[in-house]
């Protein structure tokens, strides 16, 4: 038999004035079931809750219903006050007649009225409320970290030295990332490499942090805390093991032709190589699609002259699954393809600049490698397609950024510090030369950022042009540039023609390819654009709508260095706090399938926005399979609802809110 | 009947989210607007877990209207709920109308947390609107029968 | 497929060589061409901006026509012809309101569906293959320098031929004669056309220009396929320039044999033989 209490609050004024609150208590009390009910003028307050506590000890409630303010304000106060004094705190639940009756009624009796509704209500449901327990997860305390770019190595190592073990997967065959390509970085000219390299010498070596290169995720199932993951480690063709990274092998190798990936084609490599000299782990592969022994079986060079026997060409593609509690997806960027376009993502290009016919038309990581001392020229700026100094250079920013008719709608947000950092770069190795740039605005919002940009005009002159770039075209063996400076007027219309030596477009910051499918494989959402989304653009910027995956760097959307590191280490700190207990806490708030009555439709299946509903085989003793029916992973499940409005068996309900929770309330509405 | 009808008040139920129009309403309420009493708000995770035996039982408990409100397109806390409601609602709605029932006694809104002034006005209008409707009886006739 | 031909007023003036060298080639290349009977003005110009329903209904006579005498598409070497043809005929397609207004203006009804309308570029472009197999003089050694203008390819989504920004039509079907294409910057740049009487002078600096950029990158000669860029090239060149100005059909008709007479090479106002020496 049901034992209710009910406790009208006052809320001083706030309620009191417009709700005759003794009168609901002494209607309260009257209701079947109720045995206790009484008013207060605080019932928050210290002794207001002594009153809710003192009462389930003497009367022994079964169950309390709060007649006071919104739930969303003390619900979880007074179900606290409920479990210390040993009431189950799902049995306690609360009226609202504050926000939804005594500040928005004028009429005493409505209001009155009305407020003894909304008690029988919820006094009906409580009548029906089950003991709920917390839900306990326990915690693999592993994470996995997908990329390792600066961001995938800051939350690996980030991660490492909090004390848990990290599986960092690098899909080419170096961490790294763009970073490694960089030549100097905003805004205060150190190098690159000087300050990466040894941050991917600390992660491969971290005791704490398993590297795997030159593989990719397969596929992901489990759930927070409890994830399986299998890894795709793809053939390098060198058995890393017995590898020394002495490098004869691409000393020797014929086939030496091949565009560099990391330097942006400006490069060359060959068949058997690492991507850069400071690369980790210092262990070549085979490029199969380039190797001649893979193409026609005539070589075998490097597996005659490696020292160690560690080349072997009959390497498969292996795979090793990982548990793991927590993943960080720090998948990068890459940039828009001037020179195709992205006709699958609608986005027309740029014929105008040449679509990259023209070899003096480069992109910005190009231009990286142009002026870094690790790079094709050894640092120094010569143009692709003669090798000479170049005399004038352009910069053209916004190239497919912030251009909702050809490009993309957004900011890439790093193109105006990185072109400042180029025209500053170049004048200071070309010294009689002259960098101009087009530019939409300059948008140089960060710590030291305005005055850096305020240098490369000022002080290294760069000529800032606002305006766009129209077109480009060849005339002899200059690059002609015709744009409009927006700020001239007048007549003639601002237009402006360089003849350019070299031309830099600063192409709008793009996910990865394949950002779909690996989003897919997590369970993760993804914009129009393919940036990956976090939980809330404000408040929850490192997580996802997945328990358990976080996001870190540019996967989520155009950023730089500073911000990369930054998230990356609120993901780490997110994967820490996971890590911090032995099994995770859930609220109890889930859907639960009545086996019997399933029906195996499956359409819960397809409405779970989390792919909780799993399907389960039910077989008799002899272990003939009986049916298939549903079964909700309650670690997964966020308790939405949506499987039981959509089951056609009446088979499914919500703990909190079942059915018959909801027809009685509807029912004390009588 | 006229004159019943202008001492008339409804009786509305809503079935609302706790996320966007449960907090909406709380807004209203801390923004102090004021609208007619006669509005009951259920509270539930998400308009996705709202059955439409919900919206008949309430009928059948005498209710004049029922409404059905949660996030926005595209806001839904749970990413998709609002959508499964609006489609079931936009059937279950024509199945109503067929079986005689007036639809401007079913209704459906999107009420943002952040839309207290719209949630008051809400109520405001579609107490109006009822309340020209007249009781609803015919319900009761069928359960009677 | 019978094929309707729509010379326009300007291949029957100006561009009299233009007609020729079409002419002359489709019959080389066993391409047959039917001239619509009782065409009309397409209205190019000044109708569309005095009359909208008299824009319209300019091309869609000449379009119901062809559609009337069992065309089932138009080839309409012209530009400017093309251009307002598939414009208009864009149109009525998708606003359906239009086409009784249209079909009152000119007494006839309209097809139902969408009449192909093909450039000079177009015809020519299905029968690369056609061209190799009939080459008797290939124009090795030539450098052309394809020049489009701007309503060949403008505006891009009514027209939906080739990019706007880098068309390579027209170079697909001059090198199918042997000739090689130069890569240059202007090849959709204005000529000025619009401007040829009332500011020559802005049209004799902008056609320089082109005819520089064209020079510069070594071409002998810039091949066309409108009649009106070619009087302004043709007429409007800076003192000492001497570049040849010669349509796509005239090129392609030199290579597969047709007599130059027959192509109206003699008709240009810059001589065309020394670059073909």
């Amino acid at each position: 038999m049901a034992r209710i209490g009910v406790f009208v609050c006052w809320c001083g004024e706030n309620i009191g004035r417009t709700v005759d609150c003794p009168k609901v208590a002494a209607e309260a009390a009257e209701f079947p079931g109720v045995v206790h009910s009484v008013d207060y003028k605080y019932m928050c307050s210290d002794p207001g809750q002594g009153l809710v506590k003192e009462a389930i000890r003497e009367k022994k409630l079964t169950g309390v219903v709060v007649a006071a303010c919104s739930p969303r304000m003390h619900e979880s106060t007074f179900r606290r006050a409920c479990a210390e004094a040993g009431l189950n705190p799902f049995l306690c639940e609360m009226a609202n007649i504050r926000e939804h009756c005594s500040w928005v009624h004028e009429d005493r009796g409505e209001a009155t009225a009305k407020a003894v509704q909304l008690v029988r209500v919820m006094v009906e449901k409580v009548k029906r409320n089950e003991a709920l327990f917390p839900i306990k997860v326990p915690v693999t305390k592993r994470a996995l970290v997908i990329g390792g770019g600066i961001a995938g190595i800051q939350a690996a190592l980030d991660i490492a030295n909090g004390g848990k073990k990290v599986v960092l997967v690098e899909k080419e065959p170096s961490i790294g990332g763009h970073m490694a390509q960089l030549s100097e970085t905003f805004p205060t000219l150190d190098c690159s490499q000087c300050i990466l390299t040894p941050r991917m010498v600390e992660a491969a070596t971290h005791p704490n942090i398993t590297l795997h290169t030159y593989a990719e995720v397969e596929s992901v199932s489990g759930f927070i805390g409890n994830f399986d993951v299998k890894i795709r480690l793809k053939a390098r063709s060198v058995d890393i093991k017995k590898c020394t990274g002495c490098g004869l092998c691409a000393q020797k190798c014929p086939q030496k032709k091949i565009p560099s990936e990391f330097d942006e084609g400006l490069g060359m490599r060959t068949a058997i190589y690492t991507p850069f000299a400071q690369a980790v782990p210092n262990k070549p592969v085979i490029d199969r699609a380039h190797c001649t022994k893979f193409l026609n079986g005539k070589c075998g060079i490097c597996q005659k002259i490696c020292p160690v026997g560690a080349v072997d060409y009959t390497q498969e593609d292996t795979f090793i699954e990982e548990k793991v509690g927590a993943i960080v997806v720090a998948t990068g960027y890459r940039l828009y393809d001037f020179r195709n376009g992205e006709k699958d993502y609608g986005i027309e290009g740029y014929g105008e600049y040449g679509y990259g016919q023209y070899k003096d038309v480069i992109d910005g990581l190009q231009f990286e490698r142009l002026a870094s001392a690790s790079g094709p020229t050894g640092g120094e700026i010569l143009r692709p397609s003669d090798g000479k100094p170049p005399e004038k250079v352009v910069f053209i920013k916004c190239v497919g950024s912030r251009d909702c008719a050809k490009g993309l709608s957004y900011c890439s947000k790093i193109c105006c510090m990185y072109i400042a950092k180029h025209a500053m770069l170049y004048k200071h190795k070309v010294h009689h030369g002259t960098a101009y740039v087009f530019y939409m605005d300059i948008r140089a919002g960060g710590k030291s950022y305005d005055e850096f940009v305020r240098r490369a005009i000022e002080e290294d002159g760069a000529v800032y042009i606002r305006g766009r770039v129209s077109r480009i075209y060849k005339r002899g063996g200059k690059l002609v540039v015709v744009g409009a400076d927006t700020l001239l007027g007048g007549t003639g219309g601002g237009r402006v023609e360089i003849e350019a030596d070299l031309v830099v477009l600063a192409t709008a910051m793009r996910p990865q390819y394949g950002i779909e499918a690996l989003a897919q494989k997590l369970s993760i959402s993804y914009d129009e654009y393919g940036f990956l989304s976090e939980a809330h653009p404000k408040l929850r910027p490192v997580e996802t709508n997945t328990a358990g995956i976080f996001l870190a760097g540019a996967c989520q959307g155009a950023k730089d260095i500073p911000e990369a590191v930054g998230q990356a280490s609120g993901a780490a700190a997110k994967v820490l706090g996971l890590f911090s207990g032995d099994e995770l806490e859930r609220e109890p708030i889930v859907a639960h399938v009545n086996q019997s009555q399933c029906v195996g439709c499956f359409y819960c299946e397809q409405v779970c926005p989390y792919h909780a509903i799993e399907r389960e085989e039910k077989r008799d003793k002899a272990g003939n399979l009986i049916a298939r029916v549903a079964k909700v992973n309650a670690g997964l499940c966020q308790g939405c609802g949506a499987c039981v409005a959509t089951c056609r068996s009446n088979s499914i309900d919500l703990d909190g809110f079942s059915a018959e929770q909801v027809f009685s309330q509807i029912g004390g509405l009588k | 009947m006229a004159a019943t009808t202008a001492e008339f008040e409804p009786k509305i139920i809503a079935f609302v989210c706790n996320w966007c129009t449960y907090a909406g309403a709380d807004l209203a309420g801390t923004s102090r607007l004021k609208y007619p009493a006669n509005i009951r708000a259920i509270r539930l995770t998400c308009t996705g877990r709202i059955e439409p035996m919900f919206l008949l039982k309430a009928f059948q408990e005498g209710a004049d209207a029922v409404l059905v409100s949660g996030c926005h397109p595209g806001d839904c806390h749970y990413t998709s709920g609002n959508y499964h409601a609006r489609r079931r609602w936009t059937i279950f709605r024509k199945l109503l109308e067929f079986s005689g029932i007036d639809p401007r006694r079913v209704l459906f809104s999107w009420v943002s947390a952040a839309e207290g002034r719209k949630w008051s006005e809400l109520i405001d209008e579609i107490t109006a609107q009822v309340r020209e409707l007249g009781p609803f009886t015919s319900f009761e006739r069928i359960v009677k029968a | 497929m019978a094929t309707g031909y729509y010379p326009g007023c300007s291949l029957e003036g100006t561009a009299a060589e233009f007609d020729m060298s079409i002419r002359a080639l489709a019959e080389a290349l066993q391409l047959p061409l039917t001239e619509i009977e009782d065409w009309n003005c397409c209205g190019a110009s000044a109708a569309h901006q005095t009359n909208h329903l008299l824009g319209l209904a300019l091309p869609a006579r000449t379009i119901a026509l062809a559609a009337a005498q069992g065309m089932e598409e138009i080839v309409a070497p012209c530009a400017a012809c093309s251009n307002r043809l598939i414009a208009a005929q864009a149109e009525w397609l998708d606003n359906s309101g239009l086409r009784g207004d249209i079909e009152h203006a000119i007494g006839m009804p309209l097809p139902a569906g969408r009449l192909p309308i093909r450039n000079c570029i177009e015809f020519l472009l299905p029968h690369i293959e056609k061209i190799t197999a009939a080459l008797r003089k290939p124009l090795t050694g030539k450098k052309v320098a394809c020049y489009y203008g701007c309503l060949l390819v403008r505006p891009p989504k009514v027209v939906a031929f080739d990019d706007p920004e880098n068309p390579v039509t027209m170079e697909k079907v001059a090198a199918a004669t042997g000739a090689e294409a130069v890569d240059w910057g202007f090849r959709t740049e204005c000529c000025g056309a619009a401007f040829a009487m009332s500011s020559t002078a802005s049209v004799v600096r902008l056609c320089g220009r082109i005819l520089d950029n064209a020079r510069s990158e070594g071409a002998h000669m810039v091949i066309v396929a409108c009649p009106l860029c070619h009087a302004n090239l043709d007429m409007r060149q800076p003192k000492g320039m001497a570049m040849p100005i010669v349509y796509l059909s005239q090129l392609v008709g030199l290579a597969v044999g047709v007599a130059p007479k027959a192509l109206g090479l003699g008709k240009h106002i810059t001589p065309v033989a020394p670059a073909l020496a």
